[in-house]
């Protein structure tokens, strides 16, 4: 009945991997690693919308913040101390998820997809119009500190590498919990029948705006650590097609396991990097294929490989 | 004690009324069997009280206190909880794990904290109440496999965690096998008599309802035509007239459509 959680230590273990991983990963194939675990995250908070049965199509709105905060904060104001970049990011994630949370709560289904495509579109319009940012290009960042200290420009990427594996693995610790706990549950009791848990005198809108807010967090992190690791943001990271990708990813990993969205995002920027090299016109089609044998062959995601446990089990 | 009490209740869809004018009173403790035939307001009665439907006029009183319009929500953590026609239920989750988001939910508590939803206590008190149901052995089942009788009785034992000082039933015998019925009724009626709680349940079947309910109110045409002690209910003239023939009516069309 209660089946054993293994899943907590597996995700110590795996972190104390990722973590020796710094000392043989070769630049491209850590930054690549960064990249895809910053995605991970986004895409994790993708996935507790989804098991609430919502599909957002516009987590790229809060990806682009997360960067944006990074950036402007970084090259305009001069704060590159990550921890404190670190808190305004969620703070200012909190905030603006909050206030449209209130509105996107009452949606469901396609309507609520494309009102968070619209609120992320309205972003990207905004900062294609802002010359100051750098309008379409966007503008580089100033490196990253942390407590007064600057790592060699050389090393910066090790550090970043570091900083990003552990704050995932704290995020994925936490959301493990939290899928096993009655709020967790509570997203799966509402994509299931939300009449039932009006019922049992819980608010689903409530419940929806707070998965919101932590979906939004989870996706401004994921943005400030892809914009410190790149070193530039672009208003290309509010764009739907971003967003898009982030849905691509959820769909690849699947939403059964708190470890897939990570694994998902792994393979995507693996795919993406060799069908880059691969056929550099037209690495689209690449990921399309890839795509679309996921759909028919592993509606779950990756996880449908694995061989499937008694219903129930401990999603 | 009264416990619900409705004062000129209605409920109008365009120029559909579907409820007019209904005035009921409920005592503590009391098990009312609600008969009437297909579309007499039967359920529009029970949305109204369960905030599901607002009265187009009319108040209702819980204890005393003015509860019209109020969400499902509110209305549940007050204390009266539903069941459904249909049973409304979590149908991609364990019949166990069902039992324990109700119990979770109904506890009047911040759902918040990390702390596992799926601990050995609730668990093991969830199996102890699915038990009471005669349904434990379903309890590892996903909902979508269950037969209809046991979903019922799950839509109901949920219904029933929160112990609810009034408990509204939305036929909670239909689509149950008749062999099978009385003895749905009679776990139901055991579990409504360990927590006290007064019953409201809405019935086709006169047999069931001349065995389990004290009191009968008859609804014909959103109005109600009858309410009084089951025995004199049953064989009141527009009873019979208006809503056991019709009963009877039904019964045969079923059969027909069974053979």
């Amino acid at each position: 009945m209660l089946s054993q959680d293994t899943t907590s230590r597996n995700l110590w273990i795996a972190m104390c991997a990722f973590v020796l991983l710094a000392f043989f990963l070769p630049n491209w194939l850590s930054f690549l690693t960064t990249v895809a675990l910053a995605k991970g995250l986004v895409v994790l908070g993708l996935v507790l919308l989804m098991r609430t049965g919502l599909v957002s199509f516009g987590q790229g709105l809060y990806y682009c913040l997360g960067g944006y905060v990074v950036g402007i904060l970084g090259t305009y104001l001069g704060v590159t101390d990550v921890a404190i970049l670190l808190v305004i990011t969620i703070v200012s994630s909190i905030v603006i998820s909050f206030l449209l949370g209130l509105l996107l709560c009452r949606y469901r289904e396609i309507f609520f997809a494309m009102l968070t495509m619209a609120f992320s579109m309205i972003l990207y319009g905004i900062l294609v119009k802002s010359e100051i940012f750098g309008s379409t290009d966007g503008f580089n960042i100033e490196p990253a500190s942390l407590m007064g200290w600057h790592p060699a420009i050389e090393s910066l990427g090790t550090w970043i590498y570091l900083f990003t594996v552990m704050l995932t693995f704290l995020f994925l610790q936490g959301m493990h919990r939290y899928f096993r706990s009655p709020l967790g549950f509570a997203g799966k009791a509402i994509r299931e029948n939300e009449i039932r848990v009006e019922y049992l005198g819980v608010s689903p809108k409530k419940v929806i705006l707070l998965k919101y807010v932590i979906a939004a967090v989870l996706a401004a992190v994921g943005g400030a650590l892809t914009a410190m690791v790149a070193g530039h943001v672009d208003p290309e990271m509010a764009f739907w097609t971003t967003s898009g990708e982030f849905v691509f990813i959820a769909l690849l990993g699947g939403i059964t396991h708190v470890a897939a969205p990570i694994i998902g995002a792994i393979i995507f920027e693996i795919i993406r990097t060799f069908a880059f090299d691969l056929a550099p016109y037209s690495w689209q089609m690449i990921l399309g294929g890839a795509l679309l044998l996921i759909i028919f062959f592993l509606p779950n995601g990756l996880w449908s490989l694995l061989p499937t446990r008694k219903s129930g089990g401990s999603l | 004690m009264v416990i619900l009490e409705t004062k000129g209740l209605s409920k109008s869809f365009g120029a559909v009324t579907a409820a007019s004018e209904i005035n009921v009173v409920i005592n503590e403790g009391e098990v009312v069997g609600v008969i009437g035939s297909n579309g007499a307001g039967k359920t529009t009665f029970i949305n109204m009280v369960t905030g599901y439907l607002k009265p187009s006029e009319g108040t209702i009183y819980y204890r005393g206190k003015n509860i019209t319009g109020l969400s499902p929500r509110k209305i549940t953590r007050a204390g009266i909880c539903r069941s459904f026609q249909i049973a409304q239920l979590f149908k991609e989750l364990t019949t166990l794990e069902n039992m324990v988001i109700a119990f979770r939910m109904l506890e009047n508590k911040r759902l918040g904290g990390f702390a596992p939803l799926l601990t050995e206590k609730s668990v093991e008190q969830s199996l102890k109440e699915l038990k009471e149901y005669g349904i434990d052995e379903y309890s590892d089942a996903v909902v979508a496999t269950l037969p209809q009788g046991v979903r019922k009785l799950l839509d109901i034992a949920m219904a029933l965690a929160g112990q609810p000082a009034l408990l509204l039933l939305d036929e909670p015998t239909s689509g149950v096998a008749i062999d099978e019925k009385f003895d749905l009724m009679d776990t139901v009626m055991n579990a409504v008599n360990r927590t006290g709680a007064a019953t409201l349940f809405v019935e086709h079947d006169m047999e069931i309802i001349e065995k389990y309910a004290t009191r009968v109110i008859a609804f014909y045409d959103g109005s109600i035509i009858v309410d009084a002690p089951t025995s004199e209910a049953m064989v009141h003239p527009d009873v019979k007239e208006y809503i056991i023939g019709t009963e009877l009516h039904r019964h045969t069309e079923e059969s027909l459509d069974n053979v």
